[in-house]
């Protein structure tokens, strides 16, 4: 019992089933899941449809955390990336081609691979915080973003287009096939590869892991334009979603629920050790938590005080200092809990 | 032996003053390089009125942004600003308008909202040992949720004795005029200049900024300081709110959005280092100046959109991110 107590993921499970049991409880066909005109319906999988961009965007996020860094420019990243495809799409003689969605979606994530490796080479080549770094893109990023649609509001009409974030695939909304598609590509690449170890060395020191012969600025750079990447992807599902790109609002706020969703997920942001797991467990948080807000007729205006409630509450009951203080008989067993932090980034978990 | 450690400690000594002072001087080099610009580019540009109204329109980000200096210089961050903004205009204007509340009870009260915010997030953030980065942020969400949950419609502010302030000018020579805010905000900013710079608890703030570990071993109140500047801020958001009710005249919970952007930018493009520590109340007035003359330039072009405003910004965030490098570097 104390064993899975004390698992890094029993809190954030915890919160998330807690949350799924609320919904139950008010709504009692929650957790029904049927097939209609061939594609699966319910409630559940409207959680992962609408979280799928909160998700991916979080995974790139993950690995930037890992390195020690954070990367605020991802929601301007969002709006870059849906901006410059739709405008593309819109410009076509036959917004249906296929071909030349393609290219539009190319063009999109070749921009946001650029913003990336821009963030990364801030960041690793010149040696700027990356908080600071970011905030360069965030900043300018959103005004890029309205520049690419003239402030105007870019409506696309091209089913192909549509099918990345409103369509349907195998039964399954094709937004969580991406998202599965990354995710799966990422554990590989960092749990089955040494990928996932270079980059926690790089956030439990960078100089010490240069020195150990890790390339670590390649890394950094490549781990920037990874997140961009992931974000430019959520940026095409978020537009294509709702066949329009604006410049101002999508994916507003973005970086600071992926950032939540991290640190819900239990991966330090001091870096040096991260969960995917954890991550996609702490995005469902979020999104759960959005459509019970919804589903149990709680005024979506109070959903901002929901939030400070739960990531208050999470974030204290992962704090070792909250626990030692509020539950005073296990600080005094362990007497060495300040250190606790430092010997979890020594582990690597799988 | 000796000697020679002397005199390259006294060689040394002006330069490292100096490489401390270029951020600051940069930034009102460019200030001064924009007046001069756009003086000769505009008509009308070069006058003292055209200063005093960048004064009047930002003087809530003035006072903003002081509060952020304090956070910035211990090494943390607050992002919950722009929201605590938007609760306090929000706050006074239903009490106000919705319940006649006299505006001399209302101001305390949204101060006193305001610095209790900050207060807790303090304590969360020193004794609890979460990230400032994630406990503002939540703070954050509370600020604007309480927004909500007061009204999501704006709300006008028609108190008499308010709008008289908020319409008050202050008449200078030269047929110039300032509004009773800008007194507010620089006596704001003097106040915290003379704290930061020549009190105990200045020293501490960039003490702790240096080193927290060696400021803990000196014997330096860590947790009070630390609770201290996280209080502040909120008390000059909530101040802030209160000069932004008095240029709005209205409270909206979608006020400020994003203004904990600009807060941090104008300190930033003010020379203060963001790891803490170093770094001058002086160039966050100077930085709120820039940021307000840049939305007047383009005010004054006419022809330039709005989002070109973030874009300069970026691009001034840039350049003087790779300046402090530079110069840390090659202090290093």
């Amino acid at each position: 019992m104390t064993a899975l107590v004390r698992h890094r993921l029993f809190w954030p499970a915890a919160v998330l089933v807690l949350l799924l049991a609320a919904n139950v409880a008010f709504t009692p066909g929650f957790l029904s899941i049927e097939m209609k005109d061939g594609h699966l319906y319910g409630s559940l999988i409207d959680i992962f449809r609408f979280g799928a961009p909160l998700i991916l965007v979080a995974i790139g996020m993950t690995l930037v955390i890992a390195t020690g860094g954070i990367d605020l420019s991802v929601g301007s990243v969002v709006a870059i990336s849906g901006a410059l495809a739709c405008l593309h799409i819109s410009g076509l003689p036959d917004q249906n081609d296929v071909g030349g969605v393609l290219a539009a979606v190319g063009l999109a994530l070749g921009l946001a691979l650029v913003l990336g490796a821009w963030n990364g080479f801030l960041v690793a080549g010149v040696g700027i915080q990356p908080i600071i770094a970011t905030l360069i893109i965030m900043v300018a990023g959103r005004g890029l973003a309205q520049l690419i649609t003239d402030g105007q509001i870019v409506t696309v009409n091209s089913d192909s287009y549509k099918l990345i974030g409103g369509g349907y695939w195998l039964t399954l909304p094709f937004g969580i096939l991406i998202v599965l598609a990354v995710l799966a590509l990422t554990a590989f690449l960092t749990r089955r590869l040494a990928l996932g170890l270079l980059v926690e060395s790089i956030g439990g020191n960078a100089t010490a892991s240069r020195l150990a012969g890790i390339r670590s600025r390649g890394l950094t750079v490549a781990v920037y334009a990874f997140c961009a990447l992931c974000a430019g992807i959520a940026g095409l599902m978020i537009s294509s979603n709702v066949s329009s790109a604006d410049g101002n609002n999508a994916g507003l706020w973005i970086e600071l629920d992926a950032i939540l969703a991290v640190v819900i997920g239990g991966t330090s942001l001091m870096g040096g050790r991260f969960s995917l797991g954890g991550t996609v467990l702490g995005a469902l948080v979020i999104q759960t938590l959005t459509t019970t807000i919804y589903s149990i007729g709680i005024p979506p205006e109070t959903t901002l005080l929901f939030k400070a409630l739960v990531v208050t509450v999470v974030c204290l009951v992962q704090s070792s200092a909250f626990r030692e203080k509020v539950f005073q008989r296990r600080g005094r067993r362990r007497p060495a809990a300040p250190r606790a932090t430092d010997d979890e980034k020594v582990e690597v978990p799988a | 032996m000796s000697s020679d450690i002397l005199t390259s400690a006294r060689l040394r000594l002006p330069g490292r003053l100096r490489s401390a002072y270029i951020p600051v001087l940069a930034t009102a080099g460019l200030l001064a390089a924009m007046f001069v610009a756009g003086g000769v580019r505009y008509e009308g540009f070069a006058s003292g009125q055209v200063v005093l109204n960048v004064f009047i329109d930002n003087a809530f980000l003035l006072v903003v942004a002081v509060g952020m200096t304090f956070v910035i210089l211990t090494g943390g961050i607050d992002l919950s600003v722009g929201a605590v903004v938007a609760l306090s205009t929000m706050v006074s204007a239903s009490l106000m308008t919705d319940h006649g509340w006299p505006p001399l009870l209302v101001v305390p009260l949204v101060l006193l909202i305001g610095s209790v915010l900050g207060l807790a997030m303090g304590c969360i953030i020193h004794y609890f040992e979460i990230q400032p980065f994630i406990v503002t942020l939540a703070g954050m969400f509370l600020a604007r949720g309480l927004c909500y949950v007061i009204g999501t419609e704006s709300i006008s502010i028609t108190d008499p004795d308010y709008t008289a302030v908020a319409q008050a000018r202050i008449a200078l020579p030269g047929e110039m005029s300032v509004s009773v805010s800008v007194l507010i905000a620089v006596a704001v900013a003097g106040a915290a200049a003379y704290v930061l710079h020549y009190t105990r608890l200045g020293r501490n703030v960039y003490a702790i900024g240096g080193s927290e570990q060696s400021a803990l071993l000196m014997g330096l109140p860590v947790a009070r300081t630390k609770i201290a500047v996280y209080t502040i801020s909120g008390f000059c958001s909530a101040l802030g709110g209160v000069l932004f009710s008095l240029y709005t005249l209205s409270g909206y919970g979608l006020n400020a959005l994003g203004m904990e952007l600009d807060a941090i930018a104008a300190v930033v493009i003010g020379g203060t280092l963001l790891t803490g520590g170093s770094g001058y109340l002086a160039g966050t007035v100077l930085g709120v100046l820039v940021l307000g003359l840049i939305q007047t330039i383009i005010s004054f072009e006419g022809t330039l959109s709005s989002w070109w405003t973030k874009i300069f910004i970026g691009l001034l965030l840039f350049a003087f991110i790779l300046l402090q490098r530079l110069i840390s570097a090659r202090r290093a």
